[in-house]
């Protein structure tokens, strides 16, 4: 294992938070606090509660979640996107480091970067709404599969994207609908049964109730579903993963 | 003793069918500076990334530090340092952090004084806190020479090293890629440039369209390569080469008006004195003269031309 290796991509990635802090930090949390103010504090005050939980309060897993997901692709693609836009992927691929060792230090980075962040979102969202966590391990263990989970998606892309308009398009273009329409701002149950139906093929359903049972005891579907749904998708990613190192694929010519 | 970097049968055939290099096959002992010259296009830098374990091979043996790259890639890698040729580095971090982080990512544990002595060997110590977009273009390819040195490899690549260099710092980096090899780095360059291989190397190979077409001592490659061409254009038509000029490498040219003295870079200061002397002494006079050297393209296509009639 080349555990120096590791720490130095780790530390390169973290370094670049740093570095960036304005946008990887600041902007998300602001963006998350008009999502409180306009649906939690203004729209929301006119709302009725949901599954016996104040409105503002509702929303609160989901909006982690969206910034989680988004942010989560966004570290891990251009983590590794930059440097093969740059040219100094050379030096990592030169270097003796398994395929494991990159992810680690890559993923690893940009989950860290995520699970800070939503803590900060979370701590945020405090000034704004009352909530309460009703099961803190859990709540935790979910913020970090699904950072790391999203990572990995996001080291993907960052290896498929050949410019930095791919690189944008399925954050976009389908991560954004799906959270959006994943139960941010309702539970499914409020839905005609033909969209709670198609609902359930939408794979942040199951992070968003899973991550909101966690805070309030509530979920649209069963939290083992959700558990089962979230590793699932862990280890599609992972395989994603071994196949691009496995074939060199828009790494190694 | 075996031999630093070992290539066997090696074939890199292109997804669209191109075949980059045609079973090449090539050994670098320890401790020497050995130079691959060819064209643009021809391999060279195909290989090295190959080697490096930048790009995969279609088939064949490589060896680096005496470990197969594939198998034993990790200790492979470790031996290595890799110099490419474009300037590829991060913007925003400085010249230390970014030298620190080659020498992680090779696995080595920190050791500050060692990248101190890299950096000002290199004359970068001065810069060491700077952003490396701060750095001239002089700098930054000495930046990639501290990042590929960071984690003391025994083999060094420099991949066209002075390409864009002026001539100060050429001449410098001459001087440090001598001073790797009085420490027992054996050093592979490419270049395009032949004087550089004149000056560097111990040993040259020749790639072209993806072949090695020569490897051979420099100082064997240097008397038939350095070859020059002097060119007398004569008051008055000769019939003949005069018999005094018959020992001399002398030919006439097909109207008579021209003699064509061929020599090699080593005898010049003799070999023309001599030959304009006895010009004057035996009263043939000429209007004009001029010198040609035989450019790296003449040589290339020489070598090609002599290696198709051996063949």
């Amino acid at each position: 294992m080349n555990f120096y290796g590791v720490k130095a991509i780790y530390n390169f990635e973290m370094s670049r938070m740093r570095r960036t802090l304005m946008q990887s930090v600041l902007s998300p949390v602001i963006s998350t606090c008009l999502y409180f103010v306009v649906f939690g504090s203004a729209i929301g005050s006119r709302m009725g509660d949901i599954d016996n939980i104040a409105y503002g309060a509702y929303i609160i897993p989901g909006l982690v979640m969206l910034s989680l997901l988004m942010q989560s692709i966004s570290n891990a693609s251009f983590g590794i996107y930059m440097p093969k836009f740059s040219g100094t992927i050379y030096e990592v691929l030169s270097a003796p480091v398994s395929y494991v060792e990159v992810v680690l230090g890559y993923v690893g980075a940009a989950a860290t970067k995520s699970v800070i962040l939503g803590l900060i979102i979370l701590a945020t969202a405090r000034l704004f709404v009352d909530y309460s966590i009703l099961h803190p391990f859990w709540m935790l263990s979910f913020l970090i599969l699904t950072a790391v989970t999203f990572s990995l998606f996001g080291f993907i892309i960052g290896i498929w994207a050949d410019g930095f308009e791919k690189l944008q398009i399925v954050p976009m273009m389908i991560v954004t609908p799906l959270t959006f329409l994943g139960g941010t701002f309702y539970s499914i149950d409020m839905l005609p049964e033909i969209w709670q139906t198609i609902s359930l093929f939408n794979p942040v359903v199951y992070l968003i109730s899973g991550f909101r049972w966690a805070f309030y005891g509530v979920s649209d579907v069963h939290i083992g579903i959700s558990v089962g749904m979230t590793l699932l998708f862990l280890f599609a990613c992972m395989a994603g993963i071994w196949w691009i190192f496995k074939t060199g694929y828009r790494l190694r010519t | 003793m075996q031999p630093d970097i070992s290539v066997k049968n090696l074939n890199k055939i292109y997804e669209g069918g191109f075949q980059a290099l045609k079973n090449i096959n090539l050994e670098i002992n320890r401790g020497e500076i050995f130079a691959l010259l060819g064209p643009n296009g021809a391999g060279k830098t195909t290989m090295i990334s190959i080697i490096c374990g930048i790009a995969n091979m279609t088939s064949g043996e490589v060896r680096a530090g005496g470990y197969d790259i594939i198998k034993d890639y990790r200790k492979a890698r470790s031996t290595i340092g890799l110099v490419p040729q474009e300037l590829n580095t991060d913007s925003f971090e400085t010249v230390w952090n970014a030298v620190s982080f080659s020498r992680g990512l090779f696995g080595k544990a920190p050791k500050p004084a060692h990248i101190e002595k890299v950096l000002r060997d290199l004359s970068l110590w001065d810069k060491r806190n700077n952003r490396i977009m701060t750095l001239s273009g002089g700098m930054k390819r000495r930046l990639m020479i501290a990042k590929a040195l960071s984690h003391e490899p025994r083999i060094l690549f420099l991949d066209e090293p002075t390409a864009g260099v002026d001539v100060e710092l050429r001449r410098d980096m001459w001087e440090m890629v001598r001073k790797l090899r009085e420490d027992g780095v054996t050093i592979i360059l490419t270049t395009h440039y032949i004087e550089e291989a004149e000056e560097m190397a111990d040993r040259i190979g020749v790639i072209r369209q993806g072949e090695i077409i020569l490897v051979e001592d420099k100082s064997q490659l240097m008397s038939k390569l350095g070859k020059k061409e002097l060119r007398l254009q004569l008051q008055n038509k000769l019939d003949e080469v005069p018999s005094e000029l018959k020992t001399e490498p002398v030919e006439l040219s097909e109207d008579g008006y021209e003699l064509i003295y061929t020599f090699d870079s080593q005898q010049e200061q003799a070999g023309v004195a001599r030959l304009l002397r006895t010009l004057g002494d035996i009263g043939v006079d000429y209007r004009d003269l001029r010198t040609r050297e035989s450019s790296l393209e003449d040589i290339f296509v020489g070598l090609v031309h002599e290696q198709a009639t051996k063949g």
